[in-house]
């Protein structure tokens, strides 16, 4: 615990801090992986989600998370109708299949530019979540930090030519993730930092031929 | 850097300086937030008044929840605690304030969670009918949040404050032991009371299990609210009588890990066992399972 306000809060829409509060930051950091407010989202919900989404408003939270809300904000309770006016096409799909954590969603969106992206991830209590795939990749964000995700050629020196160009500005990395999914190919990497990633660092990553993918998701 | 990770260091700090819990955990959050005084203050006070709004939207005649099985039972509650009851002001009020913050958790309304959502109602409860009927000031209301923040961090630190791994004993009973702390710190109790309550709070609520109808934070969480926070009382006034708790409060932490620790997952937020799988239970979940 490293606040008193973790104990004494979140100030938040009930009526669960894992089911109602963490959805909403899950589906959140989903459309900020997105970079845009969806079209539309197919939504899996794994374990006691399955079961319990209804009565924990988990879907509305959800709903609420990709409208940009936050957790206090008392249209939650309506923003699945919210959504529906604004043209956000969203599904929820209950799966009993097993999974490793019992709280897990998985959002397949669509955005209005057409980019298509998977994110999964889990709510691990107290309105906490972690981010733990995209697409293909497994990923390890907990949205408590500045990110910045990359997508790149899996070849010797591309890494640290990233965190060179970090580096640079005098950011401080806190945790790093790198995983592909087959040798030789493309591969992605994750870096929470310290300090705000600034929108210099965006565009020279954006424009190096290396990468194919670069967002930066700023902490709230 | 000053810092605390258990109940009988938070208590000696306390004691060393002359001071109150609450001093000892503010001024460690300042340290560690690198914040004025003032700035921590006013975001805790942020947190009051919202627990204070909450009692006020629960009071009148609110609402259901998606489920229909809790809601305005605070409404009910508050017009017939004006006409007649057996317990005292401060008691129903307790009663009342943590049925309506519970039941506006359960139908989607705005809360504190202290520790937890489904605990929302507890600390509220407690606190708020003491300095009510005290005539106790908002200032310091407010510092007696951060000694039941103190408390709560320490539980966390050295068990859990999550159904899922303790129980409701992790949510429900480190409430209680947190509100019985912040109702010592408001009459003004010393330091080694407000340990003594903490453990004498927890102590009568170990081993409770998290058994909650259909998997939803209703049945029976919003009553047990209710309950959690006169219990809370209870163990506030025992300690301020000079009552100890034979076994210290830091001991009492460690046994409710174990407890939870040795519990069956079935009795942990899962639904699996108990309440839950009662006939009506079941009935009830059959229900929300084919909206």
């Amino acid at each position: 615990m490293e606040s008193v306000f973790d104990i004494i809060g979140p100030i938040m829409i009930g009526p669960s801090s894992s089911h109602t509060a963490g959805a909403l930051k899950l589906a959140s950091m989903a459309r900020s992986i997105l970079g845009e407010t969806p079209n539309k989202v197919v939504t899996r919900l794994y374990g006691s989600f399955a079961k319990t989404y209804k009565g924990h408003g988990s879907d509305r939270a959800i709903a609420a998370g990709f409208l940009g809300f936050n957790t206090e904000d008392e249209r939650i309770p309506n923003a699945i109708d919210i959504a529906a006016e604004m043209g956000v096409k969203i599904e929820f799909i209950p799966l009993n299949i097993p999974v490793d954590h019992p709280n897990t969603l998985e959002f397949e969106m669509i955005g209005k530019s057409g980019l298509k992206i998977v994110v999964q991830g889990i709510s691990v209590g107290g309105g906490n979540i972690i981010v733990k795939k995209i697409d293909n990749y497994e990923v390890n964000l907990t949205g408590n930090y500045e990110t910045l995700i990359t997508c790149h050629k899996d070849h010797p020196g591309i890494i640290a030519k990233i965190t060179q160009i970090i580096s640079s500005k005098n950011i401080n990395i806190a945790y790093m993730y790198v995983s592909r999914l087959e040798k030789g190919k493309d591969a992605m990497m994750t870096i929470e930092t310290d300090d705000y990633i600034t929108s210099d660092i965006y565009s020279t990553l954006l424009s190096s031929p290396d990468l194919n993918f670069v967002k930066v998701i700023h902490k709230t | 850097m000053a810092s605390f990770s258990t109940i009988s260091e938070l208590v000696s700090m306390a004691e060393e300086n002359r001071s109150s819990i609450s001093e000892i955990v503010l001024s460690c959050e300042v340290q560690k937030m690198q914040k004025s005084r003032q700035e921590i203050i006013e975001v805790m006070n942020q947190r009051l008044i919202v627990m204070k709004k909450s009692i006020e939207k629960g009071k009148k005649n609110y609402n259901y929840s998606v489920s229909k099985m809790v809601g305005m039972n605070s409404a009910k509650f508050d017009s017939f605690m004006r006409r007649n009851s057996i317990l005292g002001k401060i008691v129903e009020k307790a009663i009342c304030y943590a049925l309506s913050v519970s039941e506006v958790n359960a139908c989607m309304g705005l809360v504190v969670a202290c520790p937890t959502a489904g605990s929302c109602g507890i600390l509220p409860g407690a606190v708020l009918s003491v300095s009510e009927e005290m005539n106790v000031p908002d200032e310091k209301v407010v510092l007696s949040l951060f000694t039941a923040a103190g408390i709560g961090m320490v539980i966390g630190k050295n068990a859990t404050l999550s159904g899922a791994v303790g129980g409701c004993q992790a949510e429900c009973g480190s409430a209680s032991a947190m509100a019985a702390a912040a109702v010592l710190e408001l009459m003004e109790a010393s330091p080694k009371q407000i340990g003594h309550a903490v453990a004498l709070a927890l102590k009568n609520y170990l081993g409770l299990v998290c058994d909650p109808v259909a998997g939803l934070v209703e049945v029976p969480c919003v009553k047990r609210n209710a309950f959690a926070a006169v219990h809370a009382l209870v163990a506030a006034e025992l300690a301020l009588a000079g009552i100890e708790s034979v076994i210290p409060p830091d001991e009492v932490i460690l046994a409710s890990y174990e407890i939870g620790r040795l519990m069956p997952k079935s009795l942990k937020e899962t639904s699996e066992a108990g309440l839950a799988k009662t006939p009506t239970g079941k009935e009830i979940e059959a229900k929300m399972n084919n909206w």
